[in-house]
């Protein structure tokens, strides 16, 4: 528990993000993609190289492996989620670790998608933990296909401290 | 060829999947991922934030859990959910053994599901990464 003491690190800026959708963000994949990933892994499955053997296994092209959600379309110009979810805390903290990822999969996801996310932070809480003063943020993407169709729900954790 | 469901029951280990990352593998991540925090792959860096050496990214741990899951239920499979959390820090050039046991068996919505406690584990048998999984299965 935090010291009564101690004002919260959680700023009124922050609670007021809490709940609140993101602009949407745009991902690609495409085959060069899933295959940097499925190699990055170290996958030795065909079906993430090999069109042919992607839809004789049923697939419309290359699979995206698990984890992988697609690729943000780069703009050096555009101020990213990842940002929103970085405000400062009351008293800064340097370090950030990811604390942990749960994806959720509704549907197929193949090389030619472009998919459309939309992310907000669910939570903030503050913990001591043994790394001492501890800010949790959990953030919720949501992901969406060209017809419109959730396909994959990601949360994320992120820990400052 | 991938599990099927009949063959499965709670309570049994699914195949362990072996994993132990060179830097290059890092950096291929890093670029397969869109991850570029140095990190984990410039050791000065991760120096002066006070770690001892380059770190495994969580994410990857995660994908290596995913590639546990896929290998495991196939192509005619599929894997619905997977989650971890990042709880211990893995290094390069160290076994990560990626492993799973089924907890439970059930259908749902006319598709044969399986749920699975899964995890990463170190050199030392700590779970670094924790967590829980639902697979589809033929």
């Amino acid at each position: 528990m935090s010291d009564e003491t101690q004002e919260s690190l959680i700023t009124d800026e922050m609670r007021a993000a809490i709940g609140k959708e993101s602009e949407p963000t745009t991902l690609e994949i495409d085959k060069t993609s899933v295959r940097m990933f499925a190699r990055a892994v170290g996958y030795s499955d065909p079906v993430y190289y090999d069109e042919a053997a992607a839809q004789a296994a049923g697939y419309r092209s290359l699979p995206a492996p698990p984890g992988y959600l697609g690729t943000p379309v780069f703009d050096p110009n555009r101020r990213g989620v990842r940002q929103q979810a970085m405000m400062e805390p009351s008293r800064p903290l340097k370090r950030v670790l990811n604390g942990g990822t749960d994806i959720e999969y509704l549907a197929d996801i193949c090389a030619g998608d472009v998919l459309t996310s939309t992310s907000g932070i669910s939570s903030i809480e503050e913990r001591q933990g043994r790394l001492g003063e501890m800010l949790i943020t959990t953030t919720k993407t949501t992901y969406r296909n060209e017809s419109g169709k959730v396909v994959a729900i990601m949360t994320g954790t992120g820990i400052r401290y | 060829m991938g599990a099927s469901w009949d063959d499965v029951q709670e309570g049994m280990e699914i195949p362990t999947l072996e994993k132990n990352c060179s830097t290059q593998q890092l950096v291929y991540w890093a670029a397969g991922s869109g991850d570029f925090y140095q990190i984990h792959y410039d050791h000065n860096f991760a120096r002066a934030t006070g770690l001892e050496n380059i770190i495994v990214h969580g994410a990857l741990k995660h994908a290596f859990l995913g590639q546990l899951l896929h290998d495991w239920v196939g192509n005619e499979g599929r894997v619905k959910r997977v989650g971890c959390s990042y709880r211990g820090m893995d290094f390069p050039d160290e076994d990560i053994h990626c492993k799973g046991v089924v907890t439970r068996k059930y259908e749902e919505n006319g598709e044969k599901l399986v749920d699975l406690e899964i995890w990463t584990e170190n050199p030392a048998g700590a779970r670094t990464s924790p967590g829980n999984a639902t697979v589809q299965l033929p």
